[in-house]
């Protein structure tokens, strides 16, 4: 319903200025105090995330012009002699957030399917309710309980058997420490799997009941007739495990008290690594010169970019499904 | 009388075997959460006194508490809901009531975009933006980072409860010959006035557990706040500082941090929970 | 609910902004005779600086000072930017970086201190030796296990494991780095050629800490690590301290002698600004790896209040203060360092006039 339609009916269309129409077809003053005060508002946000970019570009062209694009491959990030190439922290981000997605999807979507499927109501909903209480935890928590718990746990009961039996692979190779890529990649997958769950029940809720009905009616199994379902909602999936990605690529304070904060490449899950955001955080309020300044804000602008595409791309995917459901609060 | 043939009993095994794994699954998750939980209640309650819940940090070996951080965070989240709130809610009213078409679109890419945008990079950006310009860290540009992040949470659950009052209201309000602000602020509003509600809380929540933006806002102090022109200590960058840090007591401490702030934040979230049940 | 009641709420809200804005904008630095202070930087002397701080506000209960302990890089670059009253640092400030400051600013020396070798080896009772070659092979990432004949050569009768060496380095900008950088270039040509001396260096090894904090807490938390740490952090959480071999070949516990005799080592060569390096000191009883440690001023202050207040913390800690350096295993000033410090901080002035 558009208000403007509304009070076309009531012939108020036509008269006084088109800047008058525009800020209040209906003709009345308060109305277009209001609106553009609200439009006030808008303006301001859009003027925020304006800023927030020309901000971020501006103080890495400094970085931008002394490396160009060789920042995204250069492996070295050296203060003293002034070498900055963001390779290492782009590897560390993407490797951690797909350890993250590889443990998390399978949960995730085991989750979501044993709450819409499976469980009567009364069951899934305070369920439901206490797998989102996960996505409540702050990440600094998550932090905390990584290095005391997770850490310690890795170091003595995980990673030594995985060093003797799949040794021979280099994802397993190097001193065991219990911090590196894999507890980063682990916490968050723990972060992670609430919002993929939420937002596939949002997605599998939506499948018409007429498919579930069609699949049973044909002799399919409860099994088959969820995996009728997931082909049904794949594309809603898809873009839950994406929006999972977003959130797991700009993930900050768990990430980097568990990750070992040192930029490498390296194809062990054991050894330390190095995200973007921690590097940010770590090194921000200390850099000195200029160019390294400079070359942090270029990683920020990265991740900036970087998460932008990627949250664009799901919300096509998730918005598209799950629009008629009107899902409340999923404001992961 | 049915009979299974060999294929049919490998089917339904499948089907069991698949059931009972995302039954699993859902088992694990939640198990996860409670270990978390508990072991934060294990350890945090062993720390807490109500010397600790008063008193500011002391150096090592003289005991100290948490009192500032907890007032710290309080004051954060004051100002943050005071920019903040009114702003998520203007820009969910003008999404759901006046922004059609394109600019509307482009406004709700817009706060989708707000949304998505990396705790840090808003912590950076409030840096060049406020701190540097007023020459000091200081309480407020932690409140202004923390409201950017809430803006886009608050708008969007605006947007949708306003949504959801049935268009019949707004008809009837228009129709009793009502102007158009005040069909939204007096009828459509208030209606969604409790979804509105447990959105901002949702949005407090969440805001109070960031940890992040507020390493170069509000930086950390070692005192009770007096001024909102000075940094201020805040429950999360106290639990980070005390977790790295070497001391067994500061760990303590920082445990038993993490259960005052667990504490406010699952009380929201449950709070919310109970009055939302009745909705639905 | 109705339309009033809505616009009571916004301008509740509004009426809340304003009033947190004017409170924002009318509190400041110094109000009603008290005054407050902020500073940030090295994690070296932060367990001193934190007992000074609490004693000085024990006299002096109208003056707050707040520190917080971010990193020697971080102290420099806070104080640059303006939004800090003092900085400080282990390592000296570099000329570059004096010269792009929009003041001048002053080292003021504190106290000494020993940067440490730290470890937790399992089963190893007597403290470890350590020869200079030893550790920069380590920390190249040359010396990978514990039982390398290198470490072995040190210490004979030592039954050392055969596990992997996990060195722990600082993640940020470290005037703690900085002296054992200096220390190793200075006994490593190796060293100086692949890595260099400063804040930040390029690792080649390690799992890394934030501040000496973090460091010292990988080091305890986990097994067969080694760390460099300021002595105060290993001695607090008891962790093991290493003997290193100085320049005349002597295993040297870190100590409040041994750094003592590093700075009258180099007593001779202190710069006029105070800027100066004591690693690898001569001398038989000298600890190489020491270090003094600043707290940076600007030599022109812009608040009166506050810049009297912060020379008179000063000057009550270069004398008072050094009372309190022993218990922490920080080694106070030599007498002429302190009276050139007295100097240095008798410059400081306020719109043209000396604050002391």
């Amino acid at each position: 319903m558009s208000w403007a339609t509304e009070t076309r009916g009531l012939g108020l269309a036509g008269q006084g200025s088109t800047w008058r129409r525009v800020l209040s077809p209906t003709g009345n003053t308060g109305d277009a105090v209001f609106r553009v005060l609200m439009l006030l508002v808008a303006l301001l946000m859009i003027g925020i995330v304006l800023a927030m970019v020309v901000a971020l570009g501006a103080d890495s062209m400094t970085s931008i012009r002394q490396f160009g694009f060789g920042f995204l491959t250069g492996q070295m990030w050296d203060p003293i002699k002034g070498e900055f190439g963001a390779l290492p922290f782009v590897y560390g981000t993407i490797a951690s957030s797909l350890i993250a997605l590889l443990i998390s999807v399978p949960f995730s979507l085991g989750i979501a399917v044993f709450l819409v499927e499976q469980a009567p109501s009364y069951v899934a909903r305070p369920v439901g309710f206490l797998v989102e209480l996960l996505a409540a935890i702050p990440s600094v928590v998550y932090g905390l309980w990584g290095i005391f718990v997770l850490a310690p746990v890795l170091r003595l009961y995980v990673e030594p058997p995985l060093a003797k039996v799949f040794g021979w692979l280099p994802l397993f190779r190097g001193s065991i420490t219990g911090i590196g890529l894999l507890t980063g990649g682990i916490i968050l997958a723990i972060m992670v799997t609430p919002i993929i769950s939420a937002v596939v029940r949002d997605v599998l809720a939506a499948v018409p009941g007429s498919q579930r009905e069609a699949a049973l009616a044909l002799g399919a199994t409860k099994w088959e007739m969820i995996r009728v379902v997931l082909v049904n909602g794949a594309p809603g999936i898809a873009g839950a495990v994406i929006l999972g990605l977003g959130r797991a690529l700009g993930e900050t304070m768990a990430v980097t008290m568990v990750i070992g904060n040192r930029p490498q490449i390296s194809l062990s899950l054991f050894e330390p690594s190095y995200t973007i955001a921690s590097a940010i955080a770590n090194e921000f309020t200390e850099a000195t010169g200029d160019l390294h300044l400079s070359a942090l804000v270029e990683l920020g602008l990265i991740l900036f970019l970087v998460t932008f595409i990627v949250n664009g791309i799901a919300r096509l995917l998730v918005w598209n499904v799950t629009r008629k459901t009107g899902g409340v609060g999923r404001a992961a | 009388m049915v009979n299974y043939s060999n294929a049919d009993r490998m089917r339904r095994g499948i089907s069991t075997l698949m059931t009972t794994l995302t039954g699993l699954c859902t088992l694990l998750a939640v198990g996860a959460l409670l270990i978390i939980l508990f072991y934060i209640a294990y350890r945090g309650l062993g720390a807490i006194n109500l010397q600790f819940l008063i008193d500011r940090p002391r150096p090592v070996g003289e005991g100290g508490g948490i009192g500032n951080a907890i007032l710290g965070s309080l004051l954060l989240l004051l100002i943050s809901s005071a920019f903040g709130l009114p702003l998520g809610i203007c820009v969910g009213i003008y999404l759901s009531e006046i922004g059609r078409g394109r600019f509307g679109g482009v406004v709700r890419f817009i706060v989708d975009t707000l949304t998505g945008i990396p705790s840090i990079v808003t912590g950076v950006f409030v840096y060049a933006l406020v701190v540097l310009p007023m020459r000091h860290f200081s309480a407020m540009a932690g409140g202004v980072a923390l409201a950017l992040i809430m803006i886009p949470i608050v708008a969007r659950t605006t947007e949708e409860m306003l949504k959801l009052v049935p268009h019949s209201m707004r008809e009837g309000a228009l129709a009793l010959g009502a102007p158009q602000w005040r069909v939204i602020l007096g009828v459509v509003v208030p209606a969604a006035a409790p979804g509105i509600a447990t959105g901002a809380m949702l949005a407090i929540a969440r805001v109070s557990g960031e940890t992040a933006p507020l390493l170069f806002t509000a930086f950390g102090s070692r005192f009770f706040p007096e001024s909102l022109n000075q940094p201020i200590a805040s429950l999360t960058v106290q639990i980070y500082n005390y977790a790295i840090s070497p001391y067994d007591e500061w760990h303590a401490q920082a445990w038993a941090a993490t259960l005052v702030l667990m504490t406010l934040v699952l009380g929201i979230n449950i709070i919310v929970r109970f009055l939302t049940r009745k909705k639905f | 609910m109705s339309v009033s009641k809505s616009i009571r709420l916004v301008a509740c809200f509004t009426a809340l902004a304003s009033v947190l804005f004017s409170i924002a904008c009318n509190g400041g630095g110094s109000s009603n005779g008290s005054v407050s202070l902020q500073g940030a930087g090295a994690t070296f002397p932060n367990p001193l600086y934190q007992k000074w701080f609490s004693e000085y506000g024990k006299l002096h209960g109208n003056i707050k000072i707040d520190y917080q302990s971010i990193g020697s890089g971080g102290g420099i670059k806070q104080l640059k930017e303006q939004t800090v009253d003092f900085g400080a640092s282990d390592a000296p400030m570099k000329d570059e970086d004096l010269k792009s400051a929009p003041g001048e600013i002053l080292h003021i020396p504190t106290v000494l201190g020993a940067v440490i070798i730290t470890y937790n080896l399992e089963g190893v009772k007597a403290p470890l030796k350590f020869s200079p070659d030893a550790i920069a092979d380590i920390f190249l990432g040359k010396v990978k296990k514990w039982n390398d004949p290198k470490i072995a050569a040190d210490n004979p009768g030592v039954t050392l494991p055969s596990t992997d060496i996990t060195v722990v380095t600082r993640t940020e900008s470290s005037g703690t780095s900085a002296v054992f950088t200096d220390y190793l270039s200075k006994v490593s040509p190796e060293w100086k050629e692949k890595v260099g001396a400063g804040t930040a260096p390029r690792w080649p090894v390690g799992i890394s800490g934030k501040g000496n904090e973090g460091v010292t807490g990988q080091v305890k938390s986990t097994p067969n690590t080694i760390g460099y740490v300021e002595l105060a952090y290993a001695v607090q959480n008891k962790l093991p301290v290493a003997q290193i071999k100085n320049s005349a070949g002597n295993y040297i516990d870190p100590s409040i002698d041994s750094v003592t005799a590093a700075a009258a080592a180099s007593a001779g060569t202190i710069p006029d600004d105070l800027r100066v390096s004591i690693t690898n000191g001569s001398g038989p009883q000298t600890y190489p790896i020491s270090s003094y440690t600043y707290i940076l001023v600007y030599k022109n202050q812009k608040d009166a209040a506050k810049g009297k207040a912060l020379v008179d913390f000063l000057w009550w800690g270069i004398h008072d203060g050094e009372g309190f350096a022993k218990e922490l295993q920080y080694a106070p000033l030599p007498a002429d360092i302190v009276k050139r410090a007295e100097a240095k901080i008798n410059s400081v002035t306020a719109g043209g006039t000396a604050l002391r």
